[in-house]
């Protein structure tokens, strides 16, 4: 990888082009569901924190719907020959919201101190990197120990978010009362937050792009029950319903309205990925023929139609086809129950009772679990959809408590970061239903995972992604369902809302109303 | 009595009914070709658009018709068996209390009002959700939040009956205790029961389809209140999900509160006498 050098302002440059038209000023009201826990991205990394927080807190880069990077806190960087030294060159005359000024320093604290204690998806990148430097105030160093592929893609600001040193050194920083009101250096500001209500962020003007912010002042707006959200839209009461805030069906309803465009657009960078979890330990689900037979025996064009709308793609494997290193050449399932029939029939399945628990995310995926079962009993496997809670859930999967459990996981742009950790055996914990939670144990493949994620060249780690996906793929540990689309539906006057793969999260930064 | 009982319209209405019903829940098999959770056609077919689907499909392209004729025996079943639970809770709980009084009557009807302070729906949706909602699960939570009202009744039954001459008789004829109450006390306090049960299975039907509305249903059994709860997301697009349900609960309960007037009307000591006046 030699110099992977972006300048500002070619970017920049390229950004102006239609500047002519842009427009500045007005408001936007954006839903928020569910309220946020709390804005100290930092701290909490949920969803609707980050869509927030994301306004506010910034990370060195960056990433285009594409997932390459883009430059952010950082106007430039530069990766070393043998992947080892990767060297930021910070932007000039940034402030943070309390008119401090923003250093190299307040890289490093958060990396090396803050967010190695808080964050626990990014803390185990960081177990690559030997040491952060500051050698200037605008330069920062991150040197690993060994090549580690993904790195470039852990500085988002939702992965790594930078926070102001000066008000977080040397104190507890969870209980810092500086969390309320936090200080980012975002395009926009904190201004109020009426719990139960709304949350108010106001223009950055000291903001170090010239011109950016155009809006005024961003709203998220707190709407506990979907149907109310649709309403709230459809009166003009917010712009713009976030990826998953409305329930499918409504979708048609309100993307026909006047004025009104939906994108699916700003979810690449998390390629939310939905897959039935199949217990690999024991009973009929241990054998890869049952495994294989539940693949086939599955209608998925139909679950996407109709359970989803249309929204998504059949996925083909363990890698979303948005994230990095993607490989199609992979053993296609597609809807074939007389191929499932021969494989339970080579098995000897003897109609032994097997349990489907759905995820109890509302209507969207029971019906879903119903059409599955559907599928299968079609074929002759006996299913029973058990009943559950969120609680319930999390305690029957991380107990590993299931014959086939629904799910969807985040891939954050690389395989090595959201996807592997699915499926090598080191992974197997019981207690979190976020690891490899059907329990297969494959060594070989294992292997294949470790060596492909410290790999330098982009090439060699694409030919080592497709040789594990196309061998995973055979051996059916979970049963893939589909890549999820979640719409994110807004008013056609609001342009530019959706530039970058977390959408929503950092869209308010180049959004403009045209009026 | 039965000449009483056909002569009441309204009873009979209510036969018809509930017979139909009946019927149709049994029937369901050879009536419809596909089961209820058969993808069948595109999703959200309007009723009487296709002559094999009269009432359309749902959200997933499923049967509606069908699902109804299923729901039908989701509904009896759970009616009926949970209703029979807490007749025999209830009947035996209030027969010794009204019987034996003192310290028996004491202890019964604390135990009964502890239920009946609670209230009904609530106790029903802790109990399910405790047990994991399955038909067994269910049927039993409805049970169990109905009988103490067939306690109270046999018990007040059975106090005015024991204090009746014939069974002084019978004690005199030397009759044991439990004897009397069994082949005396008992069969004279059955017509209020079999009203009040009539009345129960309607109302156990009522809370089946409220806990499965709730999403707190068998989700392997379709019933009723499912698929209304189902269909509650889309009742601006799609009417019928929602109410052929409501139609099918609200004819089979207005069909059993009918029989149970009838019977009340047939039963009725009192009503019979001033007839034959």
């Amino acid at each position: 990888m030699k110099h992977l050098k972006a300048t500002t302002f070619l970017i920049a440059a390229a950004l102006a082009a239609p500047l002519a038209a842009q427009e500045a000023g007005g408001r936007l009201d954006i839903v928020v569901q569910p309220e946020p826990p709390g804005l100290m991205l930092g701290l909490v990394q949920n969803g609707p924190t980050q869509l927030v927080a994301g306004d506010i807190y910034e990370g060195l880069l960056r990433y285009g719907t594409d997932l390459q990077p883009q430059p952010g806190l950082a106007e430039s960087w530069e990766i070393s020959d043998d992947g080892l030294t990767y060297t930021f060159k910070l932007q000039e005359g940034v402030k943070w919201h309390d008119g401090e000024d923003f250093t190299a320093d307040d890289v490093v604290f958060s990396a090396d101190v803050f967010l190695r204690e808080t964050h626990a998806r990014l803390r185990a990148s960081l177990a690559y990197v030997e040491s952060i430097t500051a050698p200037d105030p605008l330069t920062v160093v991150f040197q690993l120990k060994e090549p580690f592929g993904p790195f470039i893609s852990v500085f988002e600001t939702g992965t790594m978010p930078i926070v102001p040193k000066h008000i977080y050194e040397g104190t507890d920083f969870a209980n810092n009362e500086m969390n309320a009101t936090p200080i980012g250096t975002g395009p926009f500001k904190f201004e109020a937050w009426e719990k139960g209500s709304y949350i108010h962020l106001v223009k950055n003007e000291d903001y170090y792009v010239d011109g950016l912010p155009y809006l005024d002042e961003v709203y998220y707006r707190v709407i506990p029950d979907a149907a109310a959200r649709a309403v709230a839209f459809e009166t003009g009461e917010v712009d713009v319903l976030p990826g998953g805030s409305v329930e499918n069906w409504d979708v048609p309803r309100l993307t026909e309205m006047d004025n009104v465009c939906s994108t699916g657009s700003g979810w690449e960078f998390f390629a939310p990925h939905a897959w039935m979890w199949l217990n690999n330990r024991e009973g009929p689900t241990s054998d890869v023929r049952f495994r294989q037979a539940v693949m086939y025996a599955m209608d998925r064009d139909f679950q996407r139609d109709v359970v989803w709308n249309g929204f998504g793609n059949v996925a083909t494997g363990p890698v979303s086809s948005k994230t990095n290193f993607y490989s199609d050449d992979v053993t296609i399932y597609d809807h074939n129950p007389e191929k499932a029939k021969e494989l339970l029939e080579e098995m000897g399945y003897d109609g032994e009772e097997v349990r489907l628990l759905p995820l109890p995310y509302g209507e969207t995926w029971q019906r879903w679990a119903e059409a599955i079962r559907q599928n299968l009993s079609e074929v002759g496997i006996n299913v029973s959809i058990d009943s559950t809670d969120v609680a319930g859930w999390n305690e029957k999967t991380s107990q590993w408590d299931y014959d086939m459990a629904f799910t969807y996981l985040y891939q954050y742009g690389d395989p090595a970061l959201g996807v592997s950790r699915n499926y090598t055996a080191d992974r197997i914990q019981k207690g979190s239903p976020w690891n490899n939670v059907e329990g297969y144990d494959n060594p070989e493949l294992d292997a294949k995972w470790f060596a492909a994620a410290t790999m330098i060249s982009p090439e060699e780690r694409q030919a080592a992604y497709d040789e594990i996906q196309k061998e995973i793929v055979d051996d059916v540990p979970v049963a893939w369902l589909l890549e999820l689309e979640f719409p994110t539906i807004y008013r056609c006057d609001i342009k530019d809302l959706v530039t970058t793969g977390i959408g929503v999260n950092d869209g308010p930064r180049n959004a403009w109303i045209e009026k | 009595m039965w000449k009483r009982f056909r002569s009441n319209i309204g009873a009979m209405v209510g036969v018809v009914l509930l017979a139909a019903v009946i019927l149709i829940a049994i029937f369901a098999p050879l009536i419809f070709a596909n089961t209820p959770w058969q993808m069948v056609q595109r999703p959200f077919l309007a009723p009487f658009s296709m002559d094999s689907l009269p009432l359309g499909t749902d959200t997933l392209g499923r049967d509606v018709a069908a699902q109804l004729a299923y729901g039908a025996r989701v509904s009896l079943l759970v009616g009926l068996v949970s209703t029979l639970v807490a007749l025999l809770i209830g009947v035996p709980l209030g027969a010794l209390a009204g019987f034996y009084g003192g310290y028996v009557d004491e202890g019964a009807m604390r135990f009964t009002e502890f239920f009946q302070t609670i209230p009904n729906f609530a106790l029903a949706i802790v109990l399910v959700a405790i047990f994991e909602p399955t038909l067994a699960s269910i049927t039993l939570a409805i049970a169990i939040v109905s009988w103490p009202p067939v306690a109270r009744l046999v018990r007040a039954e059975v106090m005015s009956v024991r204090k009746r001459e014939f069974v002084d008789a019978a004690t005199l004829a030397g009759l044991s205790k439990p004897r009397i109450l069994v082949r005396q006390v008992l069969p004279n306090t059955v017509s209020p029961i079999i009203v009040m049960a009539s009345l129960m299975v309607a109302t156990a039907i009522l809370l089946e389809s409220s806990l499965s509305f709730l999403g707190l249903g068998d989700p392997n059994a379709m019933s009723w209140g499912y698929m209304i709860g189902a269909a509650r997301t889309v009742i601006r697009s799609a009417w019928w999900l929602s109410f052929f349900p409501g139609i099918a609960i609200v004819i089979t309960v207005l069909a059993l509160n009918l029989i149970g007037e009838g019977l009340n009307d047939a039963l009725n000591p009192h009503l019979s006498r001033k007839g034959k006046a």
